[in-house]
């Protein structure tokens, strides 16, 4: 096949080149260097260049591993679940109530963004802490005369902070799905006897899945890899895979193993989105 | 005839907006009915009072004598084939056309013979599959018409169907519409700011004019005796031409400078007290011009200023004095007929029985 370029082709490729070569160092370039040191060794100081797949033996082999990955991924999923069930209601509110106060609301959402994401998990260590918010209203109201002690430093802590953390990616994707549903099909379906439980399984819900997939895409896949919250509010039952990778990274002098948890847990977050896409395409297709 | 819809004294207001201003009209079994109007006249509101999208400010509406004050529209005898047809993008024809049926309890093969029925009813057999976004305009109107059809409605109600489609298309489904209205023998009530569509579809035409329904009559009766001048040059074109009227006997004497002296029949003459002033009502086509066997004197002199040639007939506009507008004529054309040009002088004959008269 023969190439020609006309103008328009050229000056695209030359809008596209900035971008292009900004994503090339910065995300293929990186990418790639973290896959080759996946099949390389750390031998002491040295770095023994030969090819194997040692790394990744060992992640798949070691209980601790797949502990952590499981624990992540049901981690992550659980938080997914969540946010994208409290997101709903909200979204909904919103786009079905929210009148002509739409762009307050939509403000209002966006507010915990004014305050860095850090701050925001920290914040849960003081609410659900020994001596936090949470344990010396309780003790004020009476109901209990020891401070709770399994609200914070496990997996719950980690899903509640992530399910309020992300909120509003989840929010603002189910909106515009939400918003796009014409709504003389609402009418429609209620001309043709629906009542508004009907309407809602059978209109609402297939029709904004196509939001409700992505916000849960959103969610699921920075949230895999999240090292902060757990880091703050998980202790040790809470560790994610994030956490063990940069102690390999780091303290445990073993970059290539690092790279290989971090290549397998790429794998592992891709399959998972693959599968969430294909089970919804039958939506997804039609738009 | 048996009414099936009544409107009585029905209030709609939105705000300051009184949408539907006091209407009353009454609609029986079997009837092709039509709202007819301007937009923001308050027609699409008086359907989505019927269908129960809106709910009256006051009055009240009877379908089979059953008040509606109060009841879903979901649980309404009346089903719609919305303006921009809302069919359900993720489901397919036969989804679509079986939405309603769900809750009537039916076997999977009594559904399908329904289906397939009412969609060889619209003329779309073995579409059944069809993905809906994968359908013409057309198409998807047949759809909306089989899924509210399928339900047996006691009314269909009908919100603009035919404004999105090309007019080749439109014209089509006018008369598949009205032959549709005879097979099921449904009420339809048709809303339309199209006054042809009105007149050539409905047995019964409401013509309505800010939120108030002006006049009630059959197409024949809403063109030939229009109750108002707003609907006689709503419906068509009509020729208004200053007059005195007075009232002698069954009979209405009128006296025009350029028509001279004529009676008119009283049914012929609206408006409730005829003292002097009138306006007279001349369709187009009741004037002839240069007419071979004019009756002697009984003509008027006049020059055309404009020429419009529409295939099967030509408009004309011809100027017969300065103090009245030009008026508008129409003739049939036939192969062979004389050819006049603009500015020619011309002798115009007109029908003067059919003449109509509004006053006060």
């Amino acid at each position: 096949m023969k190439f020609t370029f006309n103008n328009d082709t050229k000056k695209g490729w030359r809008l596209l080149s900035i971008p292009f070569i900004f994503s090339l160092l910065l995300l293929a370039a990186p990418l790639t260097m973290m896959f080759l040191l996946s099949f390389w060794t750390q031998d002491y100081l040295t770095l023994d260049k030969t090819f194997t797949f040692k790394n990744y033996i060992e992640a798949a082999t070691q209980p601790v591993y797949k502990l952590l990955f499981t624990r992540s991924l049901i981690i992550s999923l659980t938080a997914t679940f969540f946010t994208v069930l409290l997101a709903f209601p909200m979204a909904y509110f919103i786009s079905f109530h929210g009148g002509e106060r739409k762009a307050l609301w939509l403000f209002l959402i966006t507010i915990p963004f004014w305050t860095s994401y850090l701050i925001r998990m920290f914040l849960w260590k003081v609410i659900l802490g020994y001596n936090g918010v949470l344990n010396s209203f309780l003790i004020w109201l009476e109901m209990i005369t020891e401070p709770l002690t399994f609200l914070l430093y496990n997996a719950n802590a980690v899903v509640l902070a992530l399910t309020h953390g992300w909120a509003p990616f989840a929010i603002l994707p189910i909106f515009v799905s939400l918003e796009k549903i014409d709504r003389s099909l609402l009418e429609a379906s209620t001309d043709l006897g629906d009542s508004a439980i009907d309407q809602f399984f059978r209109i609402i819900l297939p029709l904004s899945a196509p939001g409700v997939i992505g916000a849960a895409l959103i969610i699921f896949i920075p949230t895999v890899g999240d090292y902060i919250t757990p880091k703050l509010v998980g202790g040790t039952d809470g560790l994610m895979i994030a956490n063990m990778i940069q102690v390999q990274f780091s303290k445990a002098n073993n970059a290539p193993l690092a790279a290989a948890l971090s290549v397998s847990s790429l794998m592992i977050v891709s399959f998972i989105s693959i599968v969430f896409v294909l089970f919804n395409r039958k939506y997804l297709r039609r738009y | 005839m048996i009414n099936q819809v009544e409107v009585k004294n029905v209030y709609k207001n939105f705000g300051d907006v009184k949408a539907v201003d006091g209407v009353s009209l009454e609609i029986s079994q079997g009837q092709f009915f039509s709202l007819l109007g301007p937009s923001g006249c308050g027609k699409t509101t008086l359907l989505r009072l019927i269908a129960g999208f809106e709910m009256p400010n006051s009055g009240d509406i009877l379908i089979d004598n059953k008040s509606m004050d109060g009841i879903a529209p979901n649980l309404r005898p009346t089903n719609m084939v919305f303006q921009n047809y809302a069919i359900f993008p993720h489901l397919n024809v036969a989804e679509n056309v079986a939405y309603g049926l769900r809750k009537k309890r039916l076997s999977k093969d009594e559904k399908l013979e329904m289906i397939n029925k009412s969609l060889e009813l619209v003329g779309l057999s073995g579409l059944n599959n069809r993905s809906s976004n994968a359908l013409s305009g057309g198409q998807k109107q047949r759809v909306a018409l089989a899924r509210a059809l399928i339900l047996k409605p006691k009314v269909l109600l009908l919100d603009e169907p035919l404004s999105a489609l090309d007019k080749k298309l439109r014209e089509q489904m006018q008369s598949e519409l009205r032959h549709l209205q005879r097979v099921v023998g449904i009420t339809f009530i048709l809303v339309t700011h199209d006054q042809e569509e009105a007149l050539t579809m409905s047995d019964k035409v409401a013509v309505m004019f800010d939120g108030k329904v002006e006049q009630i009559a059959s197409p024949r009766e809403l063109y030939e005796r229009p109750s108002s001048k707003r609907v006689a040059s709503f419906i068509g074109t009509m020729n208004f031409i200053d007059a005195i009227g007075s009232k002698s006997g069954e009979k209405i004497k009128v006296e025009n400078r350029i028509l001279g002296k004529f009676e008119l029949p009283q049914n012929q003459v609206s408006g409730n007290h005829v003292n002097n002033k009138l306006t007279l009502g001349i369709r187009p086509e009741l004037i002839s011009i240069n007419p071979r066997k004019s009756k002697s004197a009984d003509f008027i002199e006049g020059e055309i200023e404009e020429i419009s040639y529409l295939g099967e007939t030509t408009y004309y506009k011809i100027i017969c004095g300065k103090d009245i507008e030009p008026l508008n004529v129409l003739t049939q054309n036939s192969f062979g007929q004389m050819n006049y040009k603009v500015g020619e002088k011309v002798k115009l004959n007109i029908d003067k029985d059919n003449i109509v008269g509004f006053s006060g």
